[in-house]
């Protein structure tokens, strides 16, 4: 079952017919009525989109650190487990976490994918990088985009490789506003 | 708590889309074959079944709020009592343990446990939206939300670990595609070679197209039952049933965002998640080796749901050593990756050794020609694996049957269960993938990144 170098197969789309009617018996008795248990289901398209208005509640400062060129994580105060991923409430304390800024820190790819599909809401950026980062002094990963590589030429040599961050300067308020690129070239 | 028997079961027919019938419809298919399958007309089962518990994924597919009161309605099960679960992928092994629970608690006697999912009403982009959607829509999701990238990152990591290579991962491909073919339930068999596998359209490095369940619609339905349940149904069908019990059954989670997972210490690991039959002096010292040389538990790569699960399970089924105590599993394949991570999970082998098992040919039926050579791999390392040492997902898994989320952990139930009351050739119309003298099972339900998993183990009564 060898892939076909080019499709043989049209992707399907939402995109149907305008239609009034079908097809059905002119008279209707014990016959055709019966017949009707046969007949192809009618799909119909239903348009459904919404706005949604979501809060980001106590993880707040972080967007706003990010639409200011920081990096923030979060910390158990007694323990001083970082979280890179900032979170409100330490998981083992039960306590509050304080917020740490982790802007300058030393970053590394922990590990990474290069997505060639996606969603479709990101089908349209494929083929894309996802890494998750690690960062000095910090006990969990962070999930971002990683740019300045070549999709194709994806490897393993790529795990720990130093990265920088940069922030977009016109924020919109997602964890998409860092963003990551390579400090050393490996691979090529 | 009492003990509670899988009696019957069954599964729709599971395709890329079902629009020829709306989702109750589509359980019905499942429920009616399970109640025929019982000796019994619905009038009769309706008698004796007490209460139900429904199971569907999302809310999105469905784009209709309580469903499952729609399929307690539409079976013709109204006014007994019922509810919706819902976790994920492992939705349908939750479901299948909250009746377990409804059993053994007493609340009932005879319980109907019914899933589905209908992915096909959105385009499959959008459906993987839907689903990413089930990962942190604040930090994780607005990144690039698509689950086989965060399946993929977690391979990539235990590639980067343990040297596990992308032509182990095909090879559970070409098993569970294989398998299929004897599986009239599936949705797509195929035979493959690892090299189609590897050439097939890259979705998320290193996984392909064939590495990946894929979208569908379909349901299954499980009746558990009492000891006193079970002589009511017999009653009922003027003959006596085969017993298959649940031996025990366990619970697992972890943090929903994979960047929160602990890398968690040896000694940490030893006290909390060594499962019994990995206390060897031998083994701890494998363990001890890897964390010298920084491997953290569970990072990334492993799934400590799955562990603790299992661990949970074995213990109240008597499980020391799953590897030869149990026949034959069935696992949440939704990646090849995640297999062979639950491979490890499950103390199948330890942690790390998930692709040399892959490839030794112990997870595959003994039966069955794959077209491939099983290396007799370090065959000084691994000197107990052969093939079909512990088939897993002999009816083809979910990357060939289908995944439709809220029918797959009902799913992998009846498929156990029929293997246990070994009927396969009846309900397969074809006895090959009949394993002989199966008398324990393992079925495996997992959601998310390894957010929920639920494992059961399922026991044939000498």
């Amino acid at each position: 079952m060898t892939e076909p170098r080019f499709a043989t197969k049209l992707p399907e789309t939402d995109d149907g017919a305008i239609l009034f009617n079908v097809p059905f018996p002119a008279e209707l008795n014990a016959e055709t009525l019966a017949a009707l248990k046969e007949m192809a289901p009618i799909i119909v398209k239903q348009p459904y989109a919404i706005n949604y208005i979501h809060s980001y509640g106590q993880d707040s400062p972080f967007f706003a650190g990010l639409a200011n060129g920081r990096l923030l994580g979060s910390m158990d105060p007694d323990s001083g487990y970082t979280y890179a991923t900032p979170r409100g409430h330490d998981m083992t304390s039960g306590a509050e976490t304080d917020w740490v800024d982790l802007t300058g820190r030393e970053a590394r790819v922990h590990t990474f994918t290069v997505c060639h599909f996606g969603s479709e809401e990101f089908l349209p950026e494929t083929p894309f990088i996802l890494a998750l980062i690690e960062f000095e002094g910090a006990d969990t990963l962070f999930l971002g985009r990683l740019i300045g590589l070549d999709p194709n030429a994806a490897g393993l040599d790529w795990v720990g490789m130093r990265v920088g961050l940069r922030f977009r300067r016109n924020s919109k308020f997602k964890p998409t506003d860092v963003y990551f690129y390579p400090l050393e070239i490996r691979g090529d | 708590m009492r003990t509670v028997y899988v009696v019957s079961g069954g599964v729709s027919k599971f395709a890329k889309a079902r629009p020829n019938r709306t989702f109750p419809a589509i359980v019905k298919e499942a429920y009616d074959y399970a109640v025929t399958d019982l000796g019994l007309e619905h009038p009769q089962f309706q008698e004796l079944v007490d209460g139900s518990v429904a199971s569907y994924f999302s809310d999105h597919f469905a784009r209709q709020l309580m469903a499952g009161i729609m399929i307690q309605d539409y079976l013709g099960l109204c006014p007994k009592p019922g509810h919706r679960v819902e976790g994920g992928g492992a939705t349908g092994g939750i479901c299948f343990q909250e009746a377990w629970k409804s059993v053994a608690s007493g609340d009932t006697d005879v319980c109907l446990a019914y899933g589905f999912e209908t992915m096909s009403h959105v385009n499959t982009w959008k459906g993987n939206e839907f689903i990413a959607l089930a990962s942190d829509i604040s930090f994780d999701y607005p990144v690039g939300g698509f689950y086989s990238g965060y399946y993929a990152m977690m391979v990539t990591r235990h590639m980067q670990e343990f040297g596990t290579t992308p032509e182990q991962l095909a090879h559970v491909s070409v098993k569970n595609h294989m398998n299929a073919f004897y599986n009239p339930y599936s949705q797509n068999p195929a035979r493959l070679t690892v090299a189609d596998v590897r050439q097939a359209p890259m979705v998320a490095w290193p996984l392909t197209r064939l590495d990946i369940c894929v979208m569908s619609d379909g349901a299954a339905a499980v009746v558990l039952a009492s000891e006193e349940g079970l002589t009511k149904l017999e009653q009922a069908a003027g003959r006596r049933l085969p017993r298959v019990k649940v031996a025990g059954i366990g619970r697992g989670t972890d943090a929903m965002r994979l960047a929160d997972r602990p890398h968690q210490s040896y000694e940490t690991f030893l006290k909390q998640n060594l499962l019994p039959s990995e206390d060897t002096a031998e083994t701890r010292a494998y363990y001890k080796n890897l964390w010298d040389h920084g491997f953290r538990y569970p990072g990334v790569h492993s799934f400590r749901a799955g562990r603790m699960a299992s661990k949970q399970a074995y213990a109240r089924a008597g499980i020391a050593d799953p590897l030869h105590q149990i026949d034959f599993v069935e696992l949440h394949d939704a990646y090849t990756s995640s297999e062979i991570q639950t491979y490890e999970d499950m103390g199948l082998c330890r942690y790390g050794e998930g692709g040399p098992f892959a490839a030794s040919g112990a997870p595959f039926m003994p039966n069955i020609d794959y077209g491939l050579t099983f290396d007799p791999i370090p065959n000084t390392q691994y000197p107990k694996w052969r093939k079909g040492l512990i088939p897993v997902n002999p009816s083809g898994g979910l990357i060939a049957c289908g995944h439709p989320v809220g029918a797959t952990g009902l799913m992998q139930a009846v498929f156990a269960l029929w293997q246990l009351q070994g009927t396969i050739g009846k309900h397969f119309h074809d006895d090959t993938l009949q394993l002989k003298n199966a008398c324990r099972g393992a079925i495996h339900s997992h959601a998310g990144t390894g957010t929920y998993v639920t494992v059961s183990i399922l026991e044939k009564e000498m």
